[in-house]
């Protein structure tokens, strides 16, 4: 068991809180109209079929309103005609390590990425702004057949996988942003593994945010076919800005008959990043999906993975850690749509709100009628650990037939003043005392991470942790 | 639809002239309040169609009161009783109660009580969907029972209340108004009844306010015909160290709406919040609560039960609300749907929002169908598939009832419940497997 003292781990906070000036060959400008749609297209050189989906899915977003009649009404601060919709070095993802421009490469190398990348991962996708500015995928991973790319490239050299399911989990209307997304997606990944292959190493993406006033909206896409497995892990950290960005990512996941796919997500953007994300896995006969969501930075996020089970024993999973520190608000959760017999789901959401931080949880739950065998858990605990500390809890649960069960469990608690006082009596200071309070909270979560996300993890709760004890 | 206007009233039932004035504004607010759509949160899952009112028109007189006098037989013993029929006092029994309390048609208590029901008739704004339902009864309110329990006045009988709606496309408007004094204790039974098993709209709302130390049970057992639409909104205001306990029995309507709201404004208090509601066909009931912590060291407890069957539907929305001040604050809320049939369509929404670190709370909802396990246990002592359903369904309320304090009120309910709830809700011809 650690025994840190609040001095030891005074880490450097500043890492992942720094930008350069980088030189965006490609602008559109702040605003978002056809034109600039046009020019997205224009850029990326995308078909015709892309471009007609682009337009339509920008009038589904003129047309819906902001969804402030359940949503925080921090939504509002959005000016969307202040941001800029797309920007980029170049479009093709650089192969090797050597293309990548040295100050671009700088920014990479204070997040780690060439040290995962001797962790035997194996592939990195590292998404700088809105293109792949290096992508690259372990040779035996591309023997077994597996595409990894970006989702432009995905589009382009895949199209009669990528067409099939694009769009398909989460419709262009299926909410304002993921309706934005849409319009000017740009960046994020394509994968395909297929059938019986097993991907031994998680594949890894990091993305960042480097530029004032920017949106970052990447489509992410992953089918995994018959039988096969496949873990994908995606970090995040952003530097600072002085006004407030956007980012609105739309993710896809297709696991076929039997197949399986764990997505794991560390989300530590900087305080002033608007997150908000449809992310949702669609899991066929025997199927499983399971999202592994964390959540520390932002200032607002908005984040409900979902999976729909589709087929008979298809299984759903989410676990979530949400913590909101001061300023920020956690609104995140999960959704099962259960709509095959004998499907079951699980959720399990731990959320700690530190100072005037507020976490929500959001979820829903469907089973539907005539539907036998389904079977859903959720719990969800939340942690205060201030005064001025909010959590807040909405589920929706819809559960028909008689053959099916469902439970929801939830509770709100502080840290107990025994424990502090046990440990400050063996010498613990309060701070660390509290850190280890609180990662004892979440530690069965953390435990279903890699471990260097775990170790990540632990080293982030303890840094939110500083400065919150009175 | 409702075409009568508040001068009528002024002749039928000498409200003041103040409080006209009121009904006129109120009828203002509930026709230019727009009526719920999907985009409503507070009306998220219900169904909109049953919210069409144009149907219903003014109640005309009781055909033979006597016979809905007869009919208004709830306890053994009571202390006093009210008994309405479409919108105008039938019966006035104020029995034995102790010297000082008032228990008397609302609209006297206007005149004569001035001060007492400014102070409290209709004094919560309405916050969990139906202020323009809570307008129009406003508007058309013309009696209803008001009840003042002094301080440190125990009454150990009930007082009961019977609220009858006769002809088709009636509408009714009870109101229930109770106020208890400090330290106070009082019990009140509430009845909600068809004359004749028509269609008809109820419109009701009935508030409890506890002063320091009183405790109140109140309990409204609604048994409206299945072609009603109803919507009976609560609100109870518990003072510090006071106890309140309000059940809700739905045995009818086809289109219920139950809003409940319960606020702790004073430091230990305690507000228990029960419902059981045996819903089958198509009907539809829908609840949304609000247990609101203002002051510290309160605890609420709310637990609802739902049995469907057939077709019906039942949404809870719950909310828990813990302000900023409310530290030591212990709530809990549980819903907990049994499902007797493959259509059933309960929707759970049991919401948290806890704006203080020092609090306990808990929340939980379960949807299960009755466990073959304990079918098989009954079978194998030689009780039917469906006597040992009409068992279980009948245990599933009564370890409820059982937390009733008052072994009466108890035991007239468990009778109740086991004769209309197990009857309805598991008649044999929705039983395919017999």
């Amino acid at each position: 068991m650690e025994t840190l003292t609040k001095s030891d781990f005074n880490i450097d906070r500043s890492t992942g809180d720094f930008r350069y000036d980088v030189d965006y060959a490609f602008d559109a400008g702040t605003g978002l109209t056809e034109k600039t749609i046009d020019f997205i297209c224009d850029v990326k050189k995308d078909p015709d079929w892309v471009r007609a989906f682009r337009k339509e899915a920008l009038r589904k977003f003129e047309s819906m309103p902001m969804p402030t009649h359940w949503a925080s009404h921090d939504l509002e601060n959005i000016v969307f005609d202040n941001i800029r919709y797309y920007l980029s070095q170049g479009t093709e993802p650089k192969r090797s390590w050597d293309d990548v421009p040295e100050d671009v490469k700088r920014t990479f190398e204070r997040l780690g990425i060439p040290e995962q990348e001797r962790k035997f991962l194996a592939g990195v996708e590292a998404q700088f702004d809105s293109e792949a500015a290096y992508s690259n995928i372990k040779a035996a991973v591309g023997e077994q057949g597996v595409i990894f790319v970006g989702s432009a490239e995905g589009l382009r050299e895949h199209p009669e996988i990528f067409r099939k399911w694009f769009g398909k989990v989460i419709p262009t209307g299926d909410n304002k942003f993921s309706a934005l997304n849409s319009a000017v997606f740009s960046g994020g990944s394509f994968i395909y593994v297929p059938p019986g292959v097993k991907v031994k190493h998680p594949l890894q993406a990091y993305f960042r945010i480097n530029a004032e006033n920017f949106g970052q909206f990447e489509r992410t896409l992953i089918i995994v076919d018959e039988g096969a497995e496949l873990t994908y892990m995606e970090g995040c950290t952003a530097p600072k800005f002085e006004t407030a960005t956007l980012h609105s990512a739309v993710v896809e996941l297709v696991a076929l008959k039997g197949a399986k796919i764990q997505y794991i997500t560390v989300q530590n953007w900087s305080a002033n990043v608007f997150n908000l994300v449809t992310k949702r896995g669609l899991a066929h006969e025997e199927a499983e999906v399971k999202w592994i969501d964390c959540n520390i930075g932002s200032r607002l996020t908005m984040k409900y993975p979902g999976v729909v089970m589709k087929g008979r024993k298809a299984r759903g999973e989410v676990i979530s850690i949400a913590l909101a520190g001061d300023g920020q608000h956690q609104d995140t959760g999960a959704k099962m749509v259960h709509a095959a017999d004998d499907t079951t789901s699980n959720i399990v959401s731990k959320s700690i709100s530190v100072g005037s931080g507020r976490s929500t949880y959001r979820g829903l739950v469907q089973i539907g009628r005539h539907l036998k065998g389904c079977k859903n858990n959720t719990e969800c605990d939340a942690l205060l650990i201030n005064t001025q500390s909010r959590t807040d809890t909405y589920p929706a649960i819809t559960v028909r037939g008689k053959e099916n069960a469902c439970q929801h469990e939830a509770s709100v608690s502080k840290i107990s003043a025994e424990q502090i006082f046990y440990m400050q009596q063996r010498g613990i200071s309060k701070g660390a005392a509290m850190s280890l309070a609180v990662n004892g909270f979440v530690n069965d979560l953390v435990q279903q991470f890699p471990m260097e996300y775990s170790v990540e993890l632990k080293r982030l709760i303890d840094m939110e942790m500083e400065g919150s004890v009175g | 639809m409702i075409s009568h206007t508040p001068e009528d009233e002024a002749m039928l039932t000498g409200w003041p002239e103040w409080f006209l004035a009121e009904q006129a504004a109120a009828f203002a607010e509930s026709t230019e309040t727009p009526t719920p759509t999907r985009k409503d949160e507070a009306w998220r899952f219900a169904s909109l169609a049953p919210l069409d009112l144009s149907r219903f028109g003014k109640a005309g007189s009781i055909s033979n009161e006597g016979r809905l006098i007869t009919a208004s037989v709830g306890l053994e013993r009571f202390a006093a009783k009210m008994v309405f029929g479409n919108n105008s006092l039938l019966l006035h029994d104020t029995g034995s109660l102790p010297p000082g309390v008032i228990f008397q048609p609302l609209e006297c208590a206007a005149r004569e009580h001035e001060a007492l029901f400014r102070t409290y008739f209709m004094a919560q704004p309405v916050e969990l969907g139906s202020h323009k339902y809570a307008a129009l009864h406003k508007a058309n309110l013309a009696t209803g029972a008001f009840l003042y329990v002094p301080a440190n006045t125990h009454i150990s009988l009930p007082i009961e209340i019977f609220h009858w709606v006769e002809g088709a496309n009636a509408s009714m408007f009870p109101h229930t108004l109770i106020v208890c004094g400090e330290n106070s204790h009082v019990t009140v039974v509430d009845s909600f009844r068809s004359a004749d098993g028509a269609p008809a709209l109820a419109c009701g709302v009935n508030d409890l306010h506890l002063a320091p130390g009183a405790r109140l049970t109140y309990v409204a057992v609604q048994d409206w015909s299945r072609d009603t639409v109803a919507f009976h909104i609560n609100s109870t205001i518990v003072g510090a160290g006071a106890q309140a306990t309000a059940l809700s029995i739905n045995f009818g309507g086809g289109f219920v709406r139950g809003e409940s709201l319960s606020r702790l404004v004073g430091e230990g208090g305690r507000s228990e919040m029960f419902s059981i509601n045996p819903v089958e066909g198509t009907r539809e009931v829908d609840q949304r609560t609000l247990q609101d912590h203002v002051a510290p060291n309160a605890s609420s407890d709310l637990l609802y039960l739902n049995a469907l069957d057939d077709r019906s539907r039942t949404i809870f929305a719950g909310l828990i609300k813990v302000q900023p001040g409310a530290k030591g604050t212990d709530a809990y809320q549980k819903v907990r749907n049994l499902i007797l049939s493959d259509d059933a369509d309960p929707n759970s929404m049991p919401g948290l929002e806890i704006l203080n670190d020092e609090v306990r709370c808990t929340h939980g909802a379960t949807n299960g169908p009755v466990s073959e396990d304990e079918l098989f246990y009954l079978q194998a002592r030689g009780i039917s598939r469906d006597v040992g359903r009409r068992l279980i369904v009948n245990g599933f309320f009564n370890a409820l009832l059982e937390r009733l304090e008052s072994e009466p009120l108890r035991n007239h309910l468990i009778a109740l419940v086991a004769s209309k709830a197990t009857a309805s809700a598991l008649h044999p011809s929705s039983r395919a497997e017999g």
